[in-house]
């Protein structure tokens, strides 16, 4: 009972995401189940038009420069958050978490009003504070609950043998939390390379990011073009999920070690 | 751990009070704070600040609550947040029905299928909420997937509606919404401590009581957190229901982006989205005070 269940719902979760693959290799000129016959026109398709090419490209600049500077931002916040106890402590931290929770929409509509103002609205720098903004609280949280639990005694010695703060930082520090800013980086440059409700207010005609075109072709007749580009990136999403484990999903099987922790991070 | 080092560990206390006064650097950890908290104040928190002042506008020069009055004296927007509360709710319940058994299924099993199973939840929840809302239009339009293999299995003759009402809305989002359920439920579920069910089966109790009586009060932390963290997210839900849903009954989300695009009533639309912003925090703060969630992420 307990295993049909779980079945159903995995392959309701995983199936209409894999059911995109097939589709991407239609030679139908619509979008038909099971597809007719083999062809990659939908791939030339988007390889072949500039304005696909070019957001996509946007797209990627831009999640990684977000990546780095959300990092960044999110790296001093929690050392400092960490580092140092004084009142209201919590609501900064409340306040730092905000975009995460907060409406997409009050978001896009607050930072669309203030970014008109300064004439940031549809610039590259627009999107890159708005994406940083919506992206550094994933960093910060994954980073700030690593450092909270880490001993003290590895950098109060480091700064002991003599090493400065700075040396201590990323000599001790950075290493030993290295699997928490990896995983802040991730979600920090998903974040940006999905981010649409934010983005649809602040994209023009100057500028356009991959989540907009795709926007744009859901409300024309569901373009097939965008499966394409999503088989590539759902290919690539479960490459890396699947590479990731792949000590536990295809290695020998240990015995006798029931409590040894899976890598699920804490996503 | 190196020999200098722990011989480091037992001076450390001496150093502190060596260099801590001595230190003639201004630095103080809380500065790093300062880059961060600047950022925020301007591109986050001074825009908020804008959006409240302009809910208490009007055409008139003058603060008003004519917005905020005519939000919750008419019909249409009392409709609107039903609505909302409806399609969270449902999607909340949906999901933990759904969630709580493969959640429970990963805790038993051997570690390959754990691992298989998490891989199976962590594709969708990577996966671009565009893209995955995208699979579904596929799927459920009226010569969509679902109404094609049906009709060609004979089941029906009329493509059913399964987009572009409140259905497709709940198909959507409990399908982007459900990982989280999960991922919220399956580590409270996993630091379960498996002596106290082995303790319950001894006493005599049967499979089906110890599971209703020690397991599932033991999980409760998880079902709160992973049912607020799916209802809050509900509410402020924007994309599913729009591209999903119908023209009919929409959410709170969707009216302000009306009042924005179409109307260009921003005083209006900031009324709004303080309304939703309050719903949004007032849960949040509901869940801490009334049900002790500490950490929702």
């Amino acid at each position: 009972m307990l295993w049909f269940f779980t079945i159903l719902i995995v392959l309701f979760l995983i199936l209409p995401v894999m059911i995109i693959i097939p589709m991407s290799f239609s030679a139908s000129r619509y979008l038909e189940f099971p597809p007719p016959g083999f062809s990659t026109q939908w791939y030339q398709a988007f390889f072949g038009n500039p304005q696909w090419v070019n957001a996509l490209k946007i797209s990627v600049e831009l999640a990684v420069l977000t990546t780095v500077l959300s990092l960044v931002l999110g790296i001093l916040a929690a050392e400092g958050l960490s580092k140092s106890e004084f009142r209201g402590k919590d609501t900064i931290i409340e306040i730092f978490m905000m975009p995460m929770l907060v409406p997409g929409i009050i978001v896009g509509i607050a930072i669309y009003r203030f970014e008109a103002e300064i004439s940031l609205a549809s610039t590259f720098s627009g999107l890159l504070i708005a994406h940083t903004l919506m992206a550094v609280p994933f960093v910060i949280r994954t980073v700030l609950s690593n450092l909270i639990g880490l001993n003290p005694n590895y950098e109060l010695a480091s700064r002991s043998l003599g090493a400065g703060r700075l040396t201590t930082f990323f000599r001790v520090t950075v290493p030993i939390i290295k699997p928490a800013i990896f995983s802040g980086a991730m979600f920090a440059f998903a974040t940006s390379f999905d981010e649409i409700i934010v983005t649809q207010f602040l994209c023009g005609i100057r500028i356009t990011t991959l989540p907009k075109r795709i926007w744009d072709g859901l409300n024309q007749q569901l373009d097939p073009t965008i499966t394409a580009i999503a088989a590539i990136v759902i290919v690539i999403i479960s490459l890396v999920m699947v590479l990731s484990n792949s000590k536990t999903l295809f290695g020998r099987e240990p015995r006798s070690v029931p409590q040894e922790e899976t890598d699920l991070d804490d996503t | 751990m190196p020999r200098d080092m722990e011989i480091a560990l037992k001076n450390t206390k001496v150093a502190q009070k060596e260099k801590e006064p001595r230190g003639r650097s201004f630095f103080r950890p809380w500065m790093l704070i300062l880059p961060p908290a600047a950022f925020f104040a301007v591109f986050f928190i001074w825009p908020l600040v804008q959006i409240l002042a302009m809910s208490f506008t009007g055409p008139q020069s003058g603060l008003t609550l004519a917005s905020y009055a005519k939000f919750f004296s008419s019909p249409v927007y009392l409709k609107v947040i039903a609505t909302t509360f409806r399609i969270s709710l449902v999607v909340t319940l949906v999901c933990l029905v759904l969630g709580y058994p493969v959640a429970y299924a990963m805790t038993v099993c051997s570690k390959r299928v754990c691992c298989l199973l998490t891989i199976a939840v962590l594709i969708p929840f990577w996966t671009s909420l565009l893209v995955r809302t995208y699979a579904w239009m596929i799927l459920l339009q009226s010569n969509g997937v679902v109404n094609n293999i049906l009709k060609s299995l004979g089941l029906i003759r009329q493509p059913l509606p399964l987009m572009h009402n409140e259905l497709g809305i709940y198909i959507g989002m409990i399908h982007i919404l459900l990982p989280y359920m999960i991922l919220s439920l399956y580590p409270v579920m996993k630091g379960i401590n498996r002596d106290l069910i082995l303790a319950s089966r001894t006493l005599g109790a049967k499979k089906g009581y110890t599971f209703l009586h020690v397991f599932v009060p033991l999980s409760m932390p998880g079902v709160s957190c992973g049912s607020i963290l799916v209802f809050v997210m509900s509410i402020g839900y924007y994309i599913t229901p729009s591209l999903l849903g119908g023209t009919k009954d929409i959410m709170i989300s969707q009216a302000i982006q009306v009042q924005v695009n179409k109307l260009m009533n921003w005083p209006f639309a900031s009324a709004i989205s303080i309304v939703l912003l309050a719903f949004t925090y007032g849960i949040l703060y509901l869940s801490k005070k009334v049900m002790h969630v500490q950490k929702l992420w």
